[in-house]
């Protein structure tokens, strides 16, 4: 153990998303943990940080010209890069882990850029290596592992859901909240709207999902017989690209769209074109079914039915259920 | 209305990817422009294309330039952006700029920009949302950031009136409306638009087009600021993965759902 300090994003305060608790169980390994936030945590969400070890929640108090940042715009990248920014500069921290959304992403990059920290996209493990922070990252579709050193002072780094296993310290702790201004710059940019997506599914979200069920163009639109498998196994439902630039499904896995890597991915009629591959392939266990015997993605999964999707999906959501009571 | 496109050469995805000593292998003939760098190509011509159908720019007004940091190899993605119909084509070539990370990269972008505005003004910069190999999508928050630029990132539609720019983007499940004034830095998304297929004639044009090739000192940039020397990481290990075991294929002929079942719950995966 090392003294020291790492900074936590908690983007929104008001949950504590199973990411977060990842990040918490990286950071305890590195050095004392601290959280970030931009409003005030609810008492739950407290419990959970106190119970993962963080001591101390640093509440941004970001304001503008002397007028106060409120609202949607908390969530702005630039005020959330401002705010670990200046919690850095506070606490004289050494690392900064966030997860890896796309508005994380901008985030750590201005605020790295600010510090002149340097900076990990997307990591799967950050350790500690004779006092110097080394992250691993799986690149090129999941084929290769890298591994490189932060050499700057500060670090700032993203990491992908499923990168750990969240782990509860051995004593939890009462965090205590410390506000502490933020300046944010004046910027040109207007944020004219910002609509946060209802999800009504019951289902875990598709980017920190243990288990992923896809489909896509075979689904032919219908995507009943991958929900229906979804839920037998308490599963997120994604799509592929061409399924959901089809209007079938919202969200979909790709190396342009939400990159996964669950215990367990299942792909329904998706061939496995290298975009797909690129958001998935780094997934534990692989299962794909395909009406086509020479579909690509059989050649990177573990197990493979060759069959009507219609037929197999529904099959195997009752067999889990009867067999799992 | 004068527009920088920022390109990558890239691996192609469909070819075997690696690293040796740390750095992604270029080989030469399987390299290509990032696809997604096609995205910010077609918005920047349409742009363009647009104020001249509502007669703000004349026939030959208006110029999409596009710029790339690369060795000699990275000409194949300037000729396919020429392909496109863009109008210049810029590489910045050092050997000191190789192994460079996403500062130094965008450092070195941003000194191209600023150079083409000391020519004349730019309105606009537009990357794609990602490179293929990296797959970062940081480089235009940087670039924004260095040009002192507003930055509006990862938009799905983009709408330009009377010098502002509107987007809207859909990112890890929020929909956001977004809008700032020009000059400004614009990455869009694969959805953004359908890159255009190029026509005969600029495919022939394409192949004798001048590249022009920009020095660091060309750009008044030190490159002690970039590549491996500027770095704020360093590359420790890059090694490949094992293969995965063998695939356990079955052939549906009415149990494969069963089948399915049984592998997830054999393997303790329920």
């Amino acid at each position: 153990m090392t003294n020291r300090t790492v900074l936590v994003l908690l983007d929104p305060a008001t949950e504590v998303r199973t990411s977060t608790l990842e990040l918490l169980t990286i950071a305890r390994a590195l050095g004392r943990v601290e959280a970030v936030a931009l409003e005030a945590p609810t008492v739950e969400v407290l419990a959970q940080l106190g119970a993962y070890g963080v001591e101390t929640v640093h509440q941004a108090e970001p304001a503008r010209a002397g007028s106060c940042v409120s609202g949607d715009e908390l969530h702005l990248p630039a005020v959330v890069a401002a705010a670990l920014a200046a919690a850095v500069r506070l606490t004289d921290a050494d690392v900064v882990l966030l997860p890896t959304s796309f508005a994380a992403k901008e985030a750590a990059a201005l605020a790295a850029h600010d510090l002149g920290a340097g900076l990990v996209i997307d990591a799967s493990a950050v350790r500690d290596v004779d006092g110097r922070v080394v992250a691993g990252k799986r690149v090129f579709a999941g084929s290769w592992d890298t591994e490189c050193a932060v050499t700057s002072d500060v670090a700032v780094v993203t990491v992908r859901a499923n990168s750990a296993v969240a782990q509860p310290a051995p004593a939890a702790v009462e965090p205590v909240t410390e506000g502490y201004a933020v300046e944010v710059a004046a910027s040109p940019v207007t944020l004219l709207s910002r609509t946060v997506k209802a999800d009504t599914s019951g289902r875990p979200p598709l980017d920190q999902a243990a288990v992923v069920v896809a489909g896509g163009r075979g689904t032919d639109g219908d995507f009943g017989p991958v929900e229906d498998l979804a839920d037998a196994l308490g599963a997120a439902v994604g799509a592929s690209r061409d399924a959901a630039f089809e209007g079938w499904w919202d969200s979909y896995v790709g190396q342009t769209g939400v990159t996964v890597a669950p215990r367990v991915y299942i792909g329904a009629g998706i061939s496995g074109a290298p975009h797909h591959r690129g958001g998935m392939q780094a997934s534990q266990v692989i299962v794909a079914v395909n009406s086509d015997p020479e579909a690509p993605i059989f050649e990177i999964c573990d197990f493979a039915v060759v069959g009507q999707l219609a037929d197999v999906l529904p099959q195997a959501a009752a067999e889990i259920r009867k067999r799992k009571g | 209305m004068r527009i920088v496109v920022t390109a990558k050469y890239v691996p192609d995805i469909n070819t075997e990817r690696g690293f040796s000593e740390g750095r992604v292998v270029r080989t030469a003939g399987e390299g290509t422009l990032n696809e997604l760098d096609e995205n910010a190509i077609e918005a920047a011509l349409r742009l363009v294309e647009a104020e001249r159908e509502a007669g703000r720019l004349g026939a030959g007004e208006g110029e999409v330039v596009v710029v790339t940091m690369a060795g000699p190899d990275g000409d194949v993605a300037l000729r396919k952006a020429f392909q496109l119909g863009v109008d210049r084509g810029i590489r910045v070539s050092d050997d000191a700029l190789a192994g460079s990370d996403y500062f130094g990269t965008a450092a070195v972008l941003a000194a191209a920009v600023r150079k083409l505005g000391e020519q004349a003004p730019v309105d606009l910069v537009v990357t794609g949302m990602a490179a293929l190999d990296g797959l970062g999508s940081v480089v235009p928050t940087l670039l924004g950031a260095e040009l002192g630029l507003p930055t509006l990132n990862l938009a799905k539609k983009v709408e330009l009136a009377d010098g502002v720019l509107t987007i809207t983007r859909e990112i890890d499940d929020v929909t956001e409306s977004l809008t700032a004034p020009l000059p400004a830095v614009l990455s869009v998304t694969d959805g953004a638009n359908q890159p255009r297929f190029p026509g005969f004639k600029l495919i022939m044009a394409a192949r004798s087009k001048e590249i022009e090739v920009w020095s660091p000192a060309d750009l008044g940039f030190d490159p002690a600021v970039a590549g491996a020397a500027g770095a704020r990481t360093e590359t420790l290990s890059a090694a490949p993965r094992p293969a995965r075991p063998e695939v356990e294929l079955v052939t549906d002929k009415g149990e494969g759902g069963v089948a399915l079942a049984d592998f997830l719950i054999r393997n303790d995966l329920v």
